[in-house]
């Protein structure tokens, strides 16, 4: 498979299907649809989503199932010709209630459904104990928001994720830190599988950067009071707080540091990095930064719809719904390009893909995780979210970045 | 009915045939269950059987001893994290499955004392609160105890624990017996079949036994069973440590079958679920408390189903189903209670110490506090 | 020292908060012996009713006083709660008042449980922000900041506290409250409605929690439909640690569960040489409730209620 970007596959397939009713479609493999020239016959494909879509992580796996839907929606109506049958999708979407227990269930529950992937879990919680029973039955599985790098430590050929890992991340934002001159690091995070892993990946580069820790606290993804562990880090007079955790909890930690009056810079990550932090942190969100894995959604080709897109749909993006979207395409484009949605034979490609969506190059590395994805870090500013740099991500821009340009002409 | 139920109960013709129905229904079940509804309901099977253990377990302490925990949940997470760490690469130690089972029963047994030795002049809420906070710290500890030395590797779990092996006999693999394939959900629930037979037979047992009537005894009126020479203290304790161990053996078998734990599995939500399970069954009867964990573990799994319902019934999907689920299955916490205040199926002796025979005090208003303290 | 001034003034606003909170729960408690676990749930609607009419009143241009405005959304709020807390008392609770003890516990589960649910339906998942209408002027004292708004809270639950004791003590509503706290059946004999009466608490204490709902949305600037669940739970320590029942040990219980945390938070790490640290935070506080209830087993001020049942 040559390494076209996504874009350019799905035009060029679209004028394909446009023109010649089947045209490009036509040489199928032999054997099963072989019978059907004219009336190209129709199947339905199901795609797997899981989050939570019940609790207190509900926003955000709402926002997964909102991405996931808006992909399926545009790929059927393009009408896509798969091994020469045209392909109506459907996303069968189940809340695992961010519990491990729920999440075993509902994968077995895609699987019962043969479901040809999966786009999820949410939690890495859930994602590692469900991608057992997917990896069993050969289900590819494409997380948008799980981070813990055991997830694809587990020599599983399914399991890929759209997301910077947190060592990934939590490199990037270590090493900005120092770059930027803080030397007196206080880092925060919230005891969660996420928050706790970049929080400790974060502190490793401060570290190895040279800049000194001086103060580690937490909390919890529940709570709304942090003033005691302000006052704690106040004390000790960092120049940087560094927060592992979600927007719920940054914003109004962001706006307690304030009143406290705490001068030191805030850094998240990209649990932090969303219209909601913006507005939780009300007047103390201004300069505030956050890294977010991938380019920057409204500078992006090809990407800049997307917002616009998604908002007059479902209303506001909350974090994580374009990797959900690129997550679904990324599945789809794989199947197209293997000109077949049996899982076992559109592996292989997925693990090959190379496309450009709208977070940014999707290229998978040999465990699934992303390679050298690049990483943007983004400041308030007058209320709104302004790229600020991007952090690696060379090899796989430079290798997708080229291929646009005469696609697009 | 109720008395025509007894004495059915009693009768041999009635009897074995019914048993052995149910025997060959619960053998016959994984089979059946993925054939008409998919391999995700022996999943759904298995679990049920896993929260049969915890809430007979439960059930000991708040059915029979009266004592109200609502922390119950943290000897379940000791029992998963023991296995947990003694068989997966975290520590590198693979120990094999019979050694771990009651060893983790026996640490849960140690966490029950430890929690019930502090809470021995606690009464009624007092106790759920203390029960609570000790589910609280067991979690916060398993969640931070990654450092400065990592034990158990904090918020991001265990990971690739081994799979449950019975010498050479892996259940995580399929196997094939007399021609038929046994996959690996399969063999889960068999053993969890066992082990709850196990369970159920040790509850009976333990239910009409002298310290069986004791814990009664206590849940009836301490004072009056401390005057009739019960050791209300080891008696108490003892309910503890019972209901710790059957929580201990879950966790075990919860983490061989996951092959992945973390602290998330182990919040408050999940004591109070267990709760619910024994309460809304019928606190106390072991029937009752089954049939509670059976409804509860099914009904928000089969709320899955109210979208293709709301399909099939309209034409079109009108309230989504991830917004109905919990909140029908709440609705129906409370219907089952109104309906059935002493739950669905409670014992016939605790149904006669409830009625309006005998003490009047437990007929009025005043009750609500006077049952149970 | 300014730094344990600050702790200490976190510890106490935090404490006036779960205050707040807990005065509702230990008020039915004090008359049903009930643990009313939806309490934390009314708390939250209330939070997310006097929302909705704020940002209608700040969306429609009307030039308003911030303060004005928040009170105007705790007037709308107040009688949604309180209509609220009727109809929970009325469906989930009374049927079952000659039940065995734990089947309201598990109706209160459920209510919550459909409360949430119902919240999340109608106001959305996600979290939202609640507008800074309070005066929130820092002061410095001894090198701490405080302000206004934390003033005022503190200030409002002791207020709270002070007019529960008033009405308990001074009224004949309060009479016929206690009266049915002792013996119902009594009480009723003696001609006390005793329907009413529990009607009228679960009135009050709803009125409470919309009060503490406006307040702690205000005060962190956020509002969303699982706040409840996590503030409910603390609130009920708190209440406990006071010895529950007792109206001024719900106060006393919530200042020192919030006092004790903030120090812990702060201070765990330092205690044991970075050993352990605020993650420890919720232990300590618990550990604390353990050993209060060890040598106290009915609270700080629980003696009366002991008694009582």
């Amino acid at each position: 498979m040559s390494r076209r970007p996504a874009l350019g596959v799905i035009l060029s397939f679209a004028f394909a299907f446009i023109l010649a009713a089947c045209g490009k479609e036509a040489p199928p493999p032999p054997a099963p649809k072989a019978e059907a020239p004219k009336p190209p016959p129709e199947i339905t494909v199901k795609i797997g989503q899981a989050s939570p879509l019940t609790g207190p992580q509900a926003h955000l796996g709402k926002d997964n199932d909102n991405g996931a839907r808006l992909a399926i929606e545009e790929m059927n109506a393009k009408g896509l010709m798969i091994a020469g049958a045209k392909v109506k999708f459907e996303l069968m979407s189940e809340d695992d209630q961010a519990d491990p227990k729920t999440g075993t269930i509902v994968a077995q529950k895609m699987v019962d459904a043969k479901v040809a992937g999966v786009i999820g879990h949410l939690n890495s919680g859930t994602t590692i104990p469900a991608s057992k029973i997917y990896n069993d039955a050969g289900i590819p599985q494409v997380s948008p928001s799980a981070t813990n790098p055991k997830y694809t430590e587990q020599g599983y050929k399914g399991a890929f994720r759209v997301m910077a890992n947190d060592v990934q991340q939590g490199k990037v934002l270590g090493e900005y830190a120092v770059k930027t001159g803080a030397k007196r690091i206080a880092i925060i995070d919230d005891r969660t599988a996420y928050g706790q892993g970049l929080a400790d990946e974060f502190e490793k580069a401060a570290k190895a950067g040279g800049a000194n820790v001086v103060g580690r606290e937490f909390t919890s993804d529940k709570a709304t009071d942090f003033r005691s562990i302000l006052t704690s880090v106040k004390a000790k007079k960092p120049d940087l707080v560094f927060y592992g955790g979600m927007d719920g909890q940054a914003g109004p930690m962001a706006a307690q540091m304030k009143s406290l009056g705490i001068k030191a810079r805030f850094l998240g990550g990209d649990g932090a990095q969303s219209a909601e932090f913006i507005k939780l942190a009300g007047p103390a969100a201004e300069g505030v930064i956050a890294s977010s894995p991938g380019l920057p959604l409204d500078k992006m080709p090809g990407s800049k719809g997307f917002t616009e897109k998604f908002t007059s749909k479902y209303g506001p993006i909350q974090i994580y719904a374009p990797y959900a979207y690129d997550a679904t395409m990324t599945l789809i484009e794989a199947m197209v390009k293997a000109d077949s949605v049996v899982p076992a034979k559109y592996l292989p490609v997925l693990a090959k893909i190379t496309r450009q969506g709208v977070t940014g190059p999707v290229a998978f590395d040999e465990k699934g995780d992303l390679r050298n994805s690049p990483i943007t870090l983004y400041v308030v500013k007058e209320g709104k979210w302004d790229a600020l740099e991007t952090v690696g991500g060379e090899a796989a821009a430079s290798a997708a970045a080229p291929a646009p340009a005469p696609d697009k002409k | 009915m109720t008395g025509d139920w007894e004495k059915l109960k009693r009768d041999p013709r009635f009897v074995w045939p019914a048993f052995i129905a149910l025997a060959l229904l619960l053998l016959a079940l994984p089979f059946v269950a993925d054939w008409a509804l998919g391999r995700a309901w022996v999943r759904i099977a298995a679990f049920v059987l896993l929260y049969v253990m915890l809430a007979l377990g439960l059930n000991i302490v708040v059915g029979y001893a009266g004592l109200l925990d609502l922390g119950y949940v943290a000897f379940f997470a000791v029992g998963a994290y023991f296995y947990a760490l003694l068989a997966s690469p975290h520590f590198g130690v693979h120990l094999p499955f019979w050694l771990l089972l009651p060893l983790g029963a026996a640490v849960a047994c140690v966490f029950g004392v430890l929690l019930g030795a502090p809470t021995l002049r606690l009464r009624g809420d007092y106790l759920a609160i203390v029960t609570l906070g000790f589910g609280e710290i067991i979690r916060i500890f398993l969640v931070n105890l990654n450092a400065p030395v990592n034990i158990t590797n904090g918020p991001q779990g265990v990971n690739l624990i081994d799979p449950i092996r019975l010498g050479d006999f892996s259940l995580a693999q399929a196997h094939a017996f007399l021609g038929i394939s046994f996959p690996t959900v399969y063999n889960y629930y068999y053993l969890f079949l066992a082990l709850t037979l196990f369970v159920i037979f040790v509850s009976m047992r333990l239910e009409h036994s002298r310290i069986g009537r004791a814990w009664v005894a206590i849940r009836e009126d301490e004072v009056a069973a401390a005057a009739m020479g019960i050791n209300t203290r080891n008696v108490k304790l003892l309910a503890f440590a019972m209901g710790a161990s059957f929580g201990g053996v879950s966790g075990g078998l919860f983490a061989g079958f996951q092959g992945f734990v973390s602290p998330e599995s182990f919040t408050i939500i999940e004591s109070i679920m267990i709760l619910c399970m024994v309460v809304l069954g019928g606190m106390g009867h072991i029937p009752g408390v089954i049939l509670g964990v059976v409804l509860l573990v099914i009904l928000p799994e089969a709320l899955r189903y109210l979208g293709p319902l709301q399909q099939w019934l309209i034409g079109r999907v009108l309230a989504d189903p991830a917004d109905l689920r919990l909140l029908v299955f709440g609705l129906a916490l409370i219907l089952v209670m109104l309906l059935r205040p002493s739950g669905m199926w409670p014992s016939q002796v605790r149904r006669r110490e409830l009625s309006a025979t005998g003490n009047p005090a437990r007929n009025g208003p005043t009750s609500v506090r006077d049952a149970g303290e | 020292m300014d730094i344990f001034l600050q702790q200490l003034i976190n510890g106490v606003v935090l404490g006036a908060i779960y205050a707040l909170v807990a005065l509702g729960y230990t008020m039915v408690y004090g008359i049903l012996g009930l643990i009313n676990f939806a309490h934390g749930e009314v708390v939250m609607i209330g939070a997310l009713v006097a929302l909705t009419v704020i940002q209608l009143l700040v969306g429609s241009g009307i030039a308003l006083p911030g303060p004005a405005i928040a009170a105007l959304g705790l007037l709308v709020a107040m009688p949604v709660c309180m209509a609220l807390g009727y109809a929970i008392e009325r469906v989930a609770y009374r049927p079952l008042r000659g039940a065995p003890r734990l089947a309201p516990l598990i109706t209160a589960i459920g209510v919550s449980i459909l409360l949430q649910n119902v919240a999340m339906i109608v106001w959305g998942r996600q979290y939202h922000s609640f507008p800074a209408l309070l005066p929130a002027t820092p002061h410095q004292i001894g090198g701490a900041t405080l302000n206004d708004l934390q003033i005022f809270i503190v200030l409002l639950a002791a207020a709270v506290m002070a007019a529960l004791l008033a009405i308990v003590h001074r009224t004949r509503l309060g009479r016929a409250m206690r009266a049915t706290a002792q013996n119902p059946e009594v009480a009723g004999l003696m001609g006390v409605n005793i329907n009413t009466v529990i009607s009228i608490t679960f009135v009050i204490g709803s009125a409470l929690a919309a009060v503490a709902g406006v307040m702690i949305s205000a005060y962190y600037g956020v509002a969303h439909y699982f706040m409840g669940f996590m503030l409910g739970l603390k609130a009920f320590t708190a209440a406990v640690l006071g010895g529950i029942g007792n109206i001024a040990g719900a106060m006393l219980g919530g200042l020192l569960l919030g006092v004790i945390e903030s120090l812990g938070a702060g201070y765990i790490g330092p205690l044991t040489g970075g050993f352990l640290g605020s993650h420890y935070q919720d232990v300590f506080a618990f550990l604390v409730l353990i050993l209060v209830l060890v040598f106290r087993p009915s609270g700080l001020l629980g003696e009366r209620v002991a008694e009582r049942s």
